[in-house]
């Protein structure tokens, strides 16, 4: 009997598998969804000025262009929620033991959820961009910052989804793969140059904040889409980043999934 | 694979959890196009070991061979020949019936139009068409079982693990579930199946294992195994204790309970021994309150080869009853 592998076949029917999950128990991903265009309502209209006047605004100092860079990477950090709690849950399911005992291209499973994931994020991402956009978000990008810029954003989201798949796994109920991702979906989007620049930080946390890959990828999306100044190194150090974050999740995840089972 | 492999080959399978033992040395071979079942209370090591030889987890030590492949170097070949059904529900209850067997048979590689093809002939098959529309989390358990079985044979595998398939099944779905798995076994499909029903091995078997504490306690075919137990008899109940009595004296091989008026009769269960043991009682003109028939069953020979009586209850065919 022929054992060939069909890597690309397994992964699309598993994608199908995990779209058609979100079209049906809609909760998770609409949350998803949702959060983010709230938060950069909330911020860009209602908090907007007084961060702004708090920043020195009115000197040509937009707060709704310097906000919404990192409102995408917060789209793409609470992303990660979803996945983590649907890989969790699906391991607890007689299906994934059923998936394990068939001859499938292994990583499939996982694979799914990942891409079915990186699709609802770009579905987030745009819806992002379009609000902010109409409440006076006004980018100075030619179309190929434009292409590098996503191309950041999805690599991002690739990577943390792996990772975030990665802790989801380590937890055995929907609860803990929730609580487990936080510090991803949470921290590192408040705990960087999201929404006040890091000169503003009290000093412990403004260490934290410069080093850790948000506010480097920050950095680099603000350069691309409004021009602003960037230390060249940091385009290369977010890449970096994604690259680092995307193969410990990836085979991280792959681990705990093949755990104890026949090679 | 020609006939002369067996289907499944295990010399010394040994499976510990830290200081648990749970599969202690246990060598099994089960004939290609048969079904064998393992048949154990609880926990005594048969979904260990069916998670084992269905490569969902690797054992301490032991060869192991299914499909002729073996499970430590080649799990993938095996994987291919298999299909599983396990106890807990295997299937996706955020998809309809029809789209977990379509499911199934894009990654059994079938092919968009075969794969619906296999799809529509297993929903029939399987008496779900009606249902292969729904969600798989509204049916009901024989539903899903059934869904689960199907799905398991989308791919056509030629060796199926069924861990305990009818547990928690009503008798009609039981009943149909068994009818299921002789219809595949007469295709030429091997089958090894767990159940704690001595009933259930009884009925399907071809060969019994009986795995206590992980180890075989006893192996065989059901009529090998009933051979393991104390023989059968006639139970026979008195109202009057002076027929009881007399009784003693026509019966003298009878084992007696002089309390509750009742004699045991050596018997095999024949037609013929009936007659001639009921010939005697009419001659003697016995008033018998009652008359039941006691074969060996599985029941017995558990007993008997693990001293603990099961939880079903004996299955005494009552014949006669005044």
């Amino acid at each position: 009997m022929s054992t060939a592998t069909y890597p690309m076949a397994d992964t699309a029917t598993m994608l199908r598998r995990n779209l058609r999950h979100a079209l049906r128990y809609p909760g998770l991903s609409l949350g998803a969804l949702g959060m983010p265009v709230i938060m950069m309502l909330l911020f860009g209209l209602i908090f907007g000025d007084t961060f702004s006047a708090g920043l020195g605004g009115g000197r040509g100092f937009d707060y709704i262009d310097f906000l919404t860079p990192g409102i995408l990477l917060m789209s793409i950090a609470s992303g990660t929620m979803s996945p983590a709690v649907s890989a969790a849950m699906d391991m607890t399911e007689g299906i994934v033991a059923r998936f394990r005992t068939m001859a499938i291209f292994r990583p499939a499973v996982l694979t799914g959820h990942v891409l079915a994931n990186v699709i609802l994020t770009i579905i987030s991402l745009t819806l992002v961009v379009g609000f902010a956009i109409a409440i006076g978000f006004r980018p100075n990008a030619s179309f190929g910052d434009w292409l590098l810029a996503a191309g950041l954003l999805v690599a991002l989201t690739v990577a943390l989804t792996w990772f975030a798949i990665a802790l989801g796994l380590t937890s055995k109920t929907a609860e803990g793969a929730s609580n487990i991702v936080l510090p991803i979906s949470l921290l590192l989007p408040f705990l960087s140059n999201t929404f006040i620049p890091l000169e503003s930080m009290p000093s412990g946390i403004r260490w934290f904040a410069e080093y850790q890959p948000f506010t480097i990828i920050i950095d680099a999306l603000r350069h691309l889409l409004l021009g602003m100044p960037m230390d060249s190194s940091n385009g290369w150090l977010a890449i970096a980043w994604c690259l680092a974050i995307a193969l410990v999740g990836y085979f991280w995840a792959q681990k705990s999934y093949n755990k104890g089972t026949a090679a | 694979m020609n006939s002369a492999t067996p289907a499944i080959d295990v010399t010394g399978l040994h499976k510990a959890y830290g200081d648990k033992v749970v599969l202690d040395g246990i060598d099994l071979n089960v004939a290609e196009g048969t079904i064998f079942a393992l048949l154990g209370p609880n926990g005594a090591g048969k979904t260990t070991a069916v998670h084992i030889l269905s490569t969902l987890i690797t054992a301490d030590a032991g060869e192991i061979r299914v499909a002729g492949h073996d499970l430590h170097s080649d799990p993938e070949a095996v994987r291919a020949a298999i299909g599983v059904t396990g106890q807990f529900s295997a299937v996706d209850g955020l998809l309809t019936g029809e789209e977990n067997l379509i499911m199934m048979a894009d990654l059994a590689h079938l092919g968009r139009r075969e794969g619906r093809r296999r799809a529509a002939e297993l929903l029939e098959q399987f008496d779900l068409v009606e249902a292969g529309k729904k969600l798989a989390m509204t049916y009901s358990g024989g539903m899903k079982r059934r869904l689960d079985l199907a799905m398991t044979l989308v791919g056509s595998p030629r060796i199926i693990f069924l861990d305990e398939p009818t547990t928690g099944l009503d008798p009609r779905s039981r009943h149909s579930m068994w009818q299921l798995i002789r219809e595949l076994v007469a295709g030429g499909v091997t089958v090894l199946l767990t159940t704690q029903y001595l009933d259930e091995a009884d009925e399907l078997a071809d060969q019994i294992a009986v795995l206590d504490h992980g180890k075989f306690v006893a192996q065989g075919t059901p009529a090998q195994l009933k051979r393991l137990a104390p023989g059968g008899h006639i139970r026979l109940r008195f109202n009057a204790p002076e027929e009881y009595t007399l009784a003693t004296q026509v019966l003298p091989t009878a084992s007696r309970d002089d309390d509750a008026l009742v004699l045991q009769v050596p018997n095999d269960g024949s037609v013929h021994s009936l007659q001639a043991l009921l010939s005697r009682i009419n001659d003697a003109s016995l008033e018998v309150d009652e008359l039941t028939v006691h074969t060996p069953d599985l029941d017995d020979v558990f007993f008997a080869v693990t001293g603990q009586p099961t939880a079903n209850d004996t299955t005494d065919q009552k014949v006669m009853s005044k």
